[in-house]
């Protein structure tokens, strides 16, 4: 045996032996998913349990140096990992902001000293990260960001207000964008880190079409941040930033639906029905359905493809936009899909019967998937001008 | 795995993307077409690809081939598509030779030198209507003294008239429909009561229809076993649907270049059409899918070349979506061309054409689809 082979197998009989049951069943509602951080109330002892296995061996982040608290696997065997996790479909121990987008930043531009500091209460999950970027004024054009830190020395003084902050009122820390050069547009930004306990931080919820209330608009009002909690230089945010939304993207286009490899035709035929011949009771439905399928499972290989490419270095950085369109957009698809299937039980939006209406909410929450992160249009403009280079894009 | 091109098959692609651009390009595609060859394709040229190896990627090295599996194979179908080289490199060295290598060695010694030296040419005799379906095939293959004799009909041969044998597929048994019963031959092109009637398809290639009336064969010439063609006509299907997904990739590639390349020519309103965002999003969103595609494509190709079983159901995805994709190229490179889209000089229709025969070849989109479906259960 390889030694890739002998690490599927203890990795397979390892998830037996500490993925509680409970945790391979699909995730049906919001609170199935753990964050993590200061205020984390678990939803049952199962899910304590698994997080604190896989943070155990540092597999929350198992790609990331052990230092770290990562668990130094390879890109191979991190592979492996996914697949065995994926095969008896064992949930994500944990979802984070931290994970998904400033520890990538993180790794790349931080100090040795923030590393060690940062990363590993990330990857145990005790801390909850936000994402302080869009403004009232500045979305799709995110360098036109008014939020200003004031120099003072040894810290700066933040005024200003962000919105659409996913969580804002649920994190312990924020990693935010602030001007602190007003002449430089795009050298005049940087990308500060502060406790969302400081005074002068408020967040007030804002509710969305799918009733729920996951962002909020975030207020600072004389805000210190000190000159230590900052990722790269002073004024060179912006290449921080845009590093972690590749890393964004990439994330969006897996929750997004992209990363589910099964086929949505075979679930949703349960819900139809079949006819005598075996095949899904409603001729043209069934066909948009084989068509998604299509679509959706070859998408899963363009995925597969980018992360071994980037892993292996021959990846081109405007892969994550590419994937950030393509999967938010099959997603919704894959949302409206399960509506039509289910019909008027598919409509329910108050009852214990529909889970408090778990599909109408999900399928209007799938909508924001091609805004969030960079619009499907702003994706489509990094193509047409990062790899196309067509004129003026 | 990573899903990439390995270092073998790097270089593959690194010997057969200079090779078809300098000796087969689109301008070697009119030449044939103009000259009203009733090949379709060159013979010299077929010689090359024999001196190149490309004719021997799917011959076991006991054969004489360089034992090597559907991604290489793919490599040099996606540079066919790119070039629109006309070859018969599709029917013969990927499916033909597929078809062979379930053969016992005297059919094998017969054939595969031929093909290795790019001197052999096979026609796939399948089809029996317009639209591809292989579970459905009625042609009689009646016992007779110690061999077989066919009867029936079969359409959309590629370069039937120019081959040395058909590999047909015809029932010993069993009823249309049904998987058991059918049973593969390999026909040499001089058999007696065989009528071929040979036609130019929409892009130039040539493809026949074939009488068989009462086609005499020894069992010699039966591939595989008699009654269980199934389980190699399987693996000639995968095998061609695969390779022509790959060569799908190529077309549509080669049409996205050119109208890309035309973006950044062509002036209206005193700028280049390429700085309208209406046209950036579209090339962006084809580049996309471009990429979803050939991806799935290499996917199929290595599962088959595992020999997983998960291959034949991402043979269909790939067939689907290479389909789908390319028609996509070839509708946005001639609209984005604008009037010369729709003249003879220009290449964009070309691959238009081609896109188009190739979409029907061993089963169109709609046909994987509802295999994909077919396959997932329901
Ligand atoms: C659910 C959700 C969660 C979010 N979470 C966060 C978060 O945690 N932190 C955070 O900072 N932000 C977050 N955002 C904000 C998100 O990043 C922005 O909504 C997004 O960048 C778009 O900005 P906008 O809403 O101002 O839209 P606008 O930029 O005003 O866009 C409006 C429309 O115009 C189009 N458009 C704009 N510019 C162009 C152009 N150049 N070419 C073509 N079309 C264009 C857009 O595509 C869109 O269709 C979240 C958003 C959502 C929906």
């Amino acid at each position: 045996m390889s030694d890739l082979d002998t690490f599927r197998a203890e990795t397979r009989a390892w998830l037996e032996a500490n993925c509680p049951p409970e945790m391979r069943q699909p995730v049906q509602s919001e609170d199935d998913i753990c964050w993590g951080g200061r205020n984390w109330t678990f939803k049952n002892e199962a899910q304590k349990q698994w997080l604190d296995a896989m943070a155990g061996r540092g597999w929350t982040v198992p790609d990331w140096p052990k230092d770290y608290g990562g668990g130094g696997l390879s890109p191979e065997e991190t592979k492996i990992l996914r697949q065995e996790m994926g095969r008896i479909n064992a949930r994500n121990p944990l979802n984070s902001f931290g994970i998904s987008m400033l520890g990538p930043a993180m790794l790349h531009f931080g100090t040795e000293e923030q590393k060690k500091h940062y990363l590993p209460p990330i990857a145990r999950g005790e801390v909850r990260w936000c994402q302080g970027y869009s403004e009232p004024g500045s979305g799709s054009d995110l360098v036109s960001l008014q939020t200003y830190g004031k120099d003072e020395g040894d810290h700066w003084v933040v005024n200003g207000q962000k919105v659409w902050t996913s969580y804002a009122d649920k994190a312990d820390w924020i990693f935010c964008l602030v001007r602190t050069d007003k002449e430089n547009k795009y050298q005049g930004i940087s990308f500060l880190l502060f406790d969302m306990e400081s005074d002068g931080v408020t967040t007030k919820p804002i509710k969305l079409i799918s009733g729920n209330s996951p962002f909020c608009e975030t207020f600072f009002d004389d805000v210190k941040v000190p000159k230590d909690q900052i990722v790269g230089k002073e004024n060179r945010g912006w290449d921080v930033a845009k590093y972690l939304l590749g890393h964004e993207r990439e994330m969006i286009s897996g929750t997004g639906g992209g990363d589910r490899a099964g086929s949505l035709g075979a679930v949703l035929a349960e819900t139809v029905g079949k006819d005598d011949a075996g095949k899904l009771d409603d001729p043209i439905l069934r066909a948009q359905l084989a068509m998604f399928d299509v679509d959706a499972l070859a998408f899963t290989a363009m995925s597969e493809r980018f992360t071994d490419e980037m892993k292996a270095g021959k990846g081109h950085p405007a892969q994550p936009n590419m994937l950030k369109y393509a999967g938010t957009e099959l997603n919704k698809r894959r949302h409206a899909l399960i509506m039509e299937a289910g019909g008027s039980d598919a409509l329910e939006w108050e009852s214990e019967r529909s889970n408090e209406g778990g599909r109408p909410r999900s399928w209007l929450r799938t909508k924001a998937n091609s805004i969030e992160g960079g619009t499907s249009e702003i994706m489509l403009n990094v193509v047409a001008k990062r790899i196309l280079e067509l004129p003026g894009a | 795995m990573p899903l990439y091109l390995n270092d073998d098959q790097a270089m593959m692609q690194d010997s057969a993307r200079p090779f078809m651009a300098d000796e087969a390009p689109v301008a070697h595609l009119r030449e044939f077409r103009d000259k009203n060859c009733k090949d379709g394709f060159s013979h010299d040229l077929w010689r090359k690809f024999g001196e190149m190896g490309f004719t021997g990627i799917l011959v076991g090295e006991d054969d004489g081939g360089l034992g090597m599996g559907h991604v290489e194979a793919g490599v040099v179908m996606e540079e066919i598509g790119r070039n629109l080289t006309p070859s018969p490199f599709l029917g013969t060295a990927v499916a033909g030779v597929t078809a062979l290598n379930e053969a016992g060695s005297a059919l094998r010694e017969k054939y595969l030198p031929g093909i290795v030296a790019g001197e052999t040419v096979l026609g796939m005799a399948i089809d029996e209507g317009g639209k591809h379906r292989p579970e459905r095939i009625a042609m009689q293959a009646e016992r007779a003294g110690n061999g077989f004799k066919l009867s029936g009909r079969k359409q959309f041969v590629l370069q039937g008239g120019s081959a040395d044998a058909l590999i047909v597929a015809a029932r010993t048994g069993g009823a249309a429909g049904e998987t058991q019963g059918i049973t593969l031959f390999a026909v040499d092109k001089d058999a007696a009561n065989m009528r071929m009637e040979s036609a130019r398809l929409v892009d130039s290639a040539m493809a026949a229809h074939v009488d068989f009336d009462g086609v005499e064969v020894t069992a010699d010439a039966v591939v595989g076993e008699v009654d269980e063609g199934w389980t190699v006509l399987r693996k000639v299907l995968a095998a061609a649907r695969a390779g022509s997904a790959s060569e799908l990739i190529g077309v549509g590639t080669g049409a996205m270049d050119r109208t890309v390349t035309y973006l950044k020519e062509r002036k209206q309103f005193g700028r280049l059409i390429g700085e309208f965002q209406a046209l950036q999003h579209r090339a962006a969103h084809l580049y996309s899918e471009m990429e979803i595609a050939r991806a799935a494509v290499l996917k199929a190709q290595q599962l088959l070349d595992e020999g997983s079983d998960d291959a034949e159901l991402w043979v269909s995805i790939a067939k689907a979506k290479a389909g789908i994709t390319s028609d996509l190229a070839v509708r946005e490179g001639v609209q984005m061309h604008g009037g010369v889209g729709m003249t003879d000089e220009y290449d964009i229709g070309l691959f238009m054409k081609r896109d188009r025969a190739l979409a029907e070849y061993m089963g169109d989109a709609n046909y994987h689809a509802n295999r994909v479906a077919e396959l997932s259960g329901y």
